[in-house]
Formats: structure tokens, C-alpha cells, sequence
């Protein structure tokens, strides 16, 4: 399972998933500058990603904790998603995610 | 400017560690004065997650933020620390004595012989937007805060957020500003809903607009701000008239003037020994999140052993002629008394 991650500069990393790992641990774990401050808890929107719009209906929805924080972020757009609550699994091998700005 | 504080300790930061330390350092008759930029104690317990529950407190099998910072409070209650809150430690200073002169923003001076940087990820300080050359409007026309209702007066306000502080700002300045306007990326706020109530009470007055976009550029010159871009949903972007942006998108930490300390840093962590918790400057500490060592893990019940041995060495450098007299706080009726209890 990949996950291809594109950082703030545009470049883009692979990073190998691991199935119920979170994206904002996998992404964290290879190095990728996601600040993840409150650890996963959904309490900070410091994991902010941008998913490609053709992986995001094949996600679950923004639960209404996951909506409430990404009032905290910045930028948000329609295909913003907080990383620490999508979990990873095999039939999103090969999603395309862009870190937000800081 | 006033007098400058002498203690023993001077802490930065009073997130739970910062607290447990001024109980370690307390049962050795070490005073402590803490400061933070936040206005309560706590740190990232508080200002994060005071309702998410932490299953990892040895002891604790369930407590919440906000009731860990409690019962630390509770704890250290006995030993009398001072807090120096709403602070930013903003530069330190040797001494020719060897003490350590710690200096906050609002100017108080602390000198003591230790420093304690128990400051987790940094500072809190108010999430910046990124728009490009929003730093060339700040303090102009460009504010992370309210401080003077009056400096707002007359004003055409543009405020941007969704939460509490968008949303009380947006009542507290309508009746003074001269137009205001908020905007938030949705029509649903995570804020109280007596507030939400009220807020959409004043745009059906047409006392404030509300409009669902978000900010994308800034325009102005000289660091006033004429008016703004705006996004809709549908991408279809406006300009906007205002000459005050009041963006409120919650809190993040930063390093902050740590980083210009002196001390040798690694990834904006300090670098510490394992048997004293020292930096490599004798007298200075880190424990918490903010140090890095061989094994660290990000844990607060590491950073309550952090801070049990980094007492112990404070101790040596606050008390140098006396004999450190190891005891538990259970059998030991000398530590019982500072505590409260015999």
C-alpha cells in the first residue's frame, strides 16, 4: 500500500502505508513536516491535507468533530480532510494527499 | 519595569510537567516561579484537549485534560509557586554572579541560579493565514487579538473564523465598528450556540454581513489594508472594501524566542543528558516535549520522571553546601509537613 504525499514545496514523497494506521502517523513517521500537535486526538487541525478529489468519495465522511476542526484551519477547501482521522487500508493504496500550509 | 524576582527556579511553561516539577523541586525546599503565554495553567492539556480523556496516567485509568491540570494544581498547591501567565520568557541572560536573568514580554525579570524549559511545543501563538504579505498588515490593519476595543472604532471590519472568538468578536465590535463582515468557509460554527443565534440575529438586522468564503489575497499600501479577495464556495471570487482583517483560526506553537536562548538545538528540541535532564549549558533544563534524547518518547508520565531527576541536580546547583537527604513523601514526616499533611 503507497500513499503519495506532496509536500508544501510541491514535491512529492511515497510513503509506504500500513493498514489501520492513521494517514497523519504514516505521513508524521517518513518525515513529512505535519505538525500533528494534539497527537491524533482531533483537537488541533495541524494534520490538514488536501486529498485528490478522485480518492474522496472512496473515504468516509468528515465525522461533525472532524468538520468543527477544520474551522481551526487554515485554507480549508471542499477536499480538505484532517490526516489523523482517515485510516489507512488496502483499497486506498496509491491515494494522492498535499499537505496544507502552516 | 519592577523590581527583578529572586527564586530558585524559574520554569517556562506550565503545562503538566512544568506543574509536577514544581512538586519534585517543591519536597526539596526549592521555590519555583513558572511562566506562559497562556492566560490559565495546563498548557496543551487546557488549551487542546481539556475534554478528551487520556487513558495513560499511571494510576489515573481515565482523567481528562482539564482534570490532570486540576488535580496538578491541586497537587502542587502546598508549595506555593507563582505564575507569571499571559508571559512570553522572551530572552535570558548569564549573570556575573552565574545566575540566570529570565526576561518576559510584559518585562518582569526573574533571576535564579536553574532554568526550567518545560515549554512542550513552543509557544501558543495565534495561527498566521497563509496569504501572501499578510505579515506587511500586522499591527496596522491586521490583528490575531482584540486588546483595545477603541482602536476598533469607526473601522470597517472584516473578521474570519468560525469558532468562539470570530463569533464574540463579531458581537463585541459590531456596535462599533462601521461596517462589519464575517466570513467563514461553511454556514456551521464550533462555537456556543447562543452566540451562533446571536451573530445570525444581527445579520438578519443587517447590522454585520455574513458571507460563506474564505480570504485569498490582501490589498493595500504601506501596511493599510484597502480591501481583500474573496472566495465563494462556487470558487468565484470578489473584493471586498474593509481596512481592518481580524483572522481568528485558534492557536498553534512556535518555538519562539527559545531559539534565540543560545542553547545548542536539534530540530527545535534541546538536547539533554539522561541522569539530570541538563542541557548541554549547566543550569539549564528541559523536560517534556521539548527535549530530545536516545529513546524519548512523548509522553507525559516520561516528563514527571524528567522532572524528579531534574530536581535533584537543581538541587546540587540551588543548595551547593548542603546534603541532598533522599526521602518518600509516604514514611517521611519532613515532607509530609511541606506538604501539608502532618
Amino acid at each position: 500500500m503507497k500513499i503519495i504525499a506532496t509536500d508544501r514545496a510541491g514535491a512529492e514523497h511515497i510513503v509506504e502505508g500500513r493498514d489501520g494506521w492513521t494517514l497523519m502517523e504514516l505521513l508524521r513517521d517518513a518525515g513529512l513536516p505535519i505538525a500533528a500537535e494534539c497527537g491524533g486526538a482531533c483537537a488541533c487541525a495541524t494534520c490538514h491535507v488536501y486529498v485528490e478529489e478522485s480518492w474522496l468519495d472512496r473515504l468516509p465522511p468528515r465525522s461533525d468533530a472532524e468538520t468543527d476542526m477544520l474551522d481551526m484551519a487554515l485554507a480549508v477547501e471542499p477536499n480538505s480532510r484532517l490526516s489523523c482521522q482517515i485510516t489507512a487500508k488496502p483499497e486506498l493504496d496509491g491515494i494522492r494527499v498535499a499537505i496544507a500550509p502552516e | 519595569m519592577s523590581d527583578p524576582i529572586e527564586t530558585d527556579v524559574a520554569i517556562i511553561g506550565a503545562g503538566p510537567i512544568g506543574l509536577f516539577a514544581v512538586f519534585e523541586l517543591g519536597l526539596l525546599d526549592l521555590k519555583a516561579h513558572l511562566v506562559d503565554i497562556l492566560d490559565r495553567p495546563g498548557g496543551q492539556l487546557t488549551e487542546l484537549y481539556p475534554e478528551k480523556p487520556i487513558y495513560d496516567i499511571p494510576g489515573l485509568p481515565i482523567v481528562t485534560g482539564q482534570e490532570l491540570a486540576d488535580r496538578l494544581m491541586d497537587q502542587i498547591k502546598p508549595f506555593g509557586a507563582t505564575f507569571h501567565l499571559s508571559q512570553m520568557a522572551s530572552a535570558l541572560t548569564k549573570l556575573p554572579d552565574g545566575r540566570w536573568k529570565l526576561t518576559t514580554d510584559a518585562e518582569t525579570d526573574i533571576i535564579a541560579p536553574v532554568i526550567v524549559i518545560a515549554a512542550g511545543g513552543g509557544s501558543f501563538v495565534p495561527k498566521r493565514p497563509p496569504i501572501a504579505g499578510i505579515e506587511a498588515y500586522e499591527g496596522n490593519s491586521v490583528h490575531y487579538a482584540v486588546r483595545k476595543m477603541e482602536s476598533f472604532r469607526g473601522k470597517n471590519i472584516l473578521i474570519a473564523g468560525g469558532g468562539d472568538s470570530a463569533l464574540d468578536w463579531t458581537i463585541n465590535l459590531a456596535p462599533v465598528a462601521s461596517k462589519l463582515t464575517l466570513v467563514h468557509h461553511r454556514d456551521g460554527f464550533r462555537a456556543a450556540l447562543h452566540s451562533v443565534n446571536q451573530m445570525r440575529e444581527l445579520a438578519a438586522h443587517g447590522k454585520i454581513n455574513f458571507e460563506i468564503a474564505s480570504v485569498k489575497a490582501l490589498h493595500g499600501e504601506g501596511g493599510r489594508l484597502s480591501s481583500v479577495t474573496l472566495s465563494g464556495a462556487d470558487k468565484k471570487e470578489w473584493q471586498h472594501l474593509c481596512d481592518m482583517f481580524i483572522p481568528f483560526f485558534g492557536l498553534t506553537m512556535k518555538l519562539g524566542p527559545i531559539a534565540n536562548f543560545g542553547l545548542n538545538l536539534h530540530e527545535n528540541l534541546v538536547p539533554v543528558d539522561t541522569a539530570k535532564f541538563e542541557s548541554s549549558t549547566p543550569g539549564i533544563f528541559a523536560i517534556g516535549d521539548i527535549n530530545s534524547y536516545p529513546g524519548k518518547l512523548k509522553l507525559i508520565l516520561s516528563g514527571f520522571h524528567e522532572a524528579a531527576l531534574m530536581a535533584q541536580q537543581a538541587f546540587h546547583i540551588c543548595k551547593p553546601n548542603e546534603k541532598l537527604r533522599f526521602q518518600y513523601t509516604t514514611s517521611s514526616s519532613n515532607l509530609q509537613k511541606k506538604l501539608g499533611v502532618a
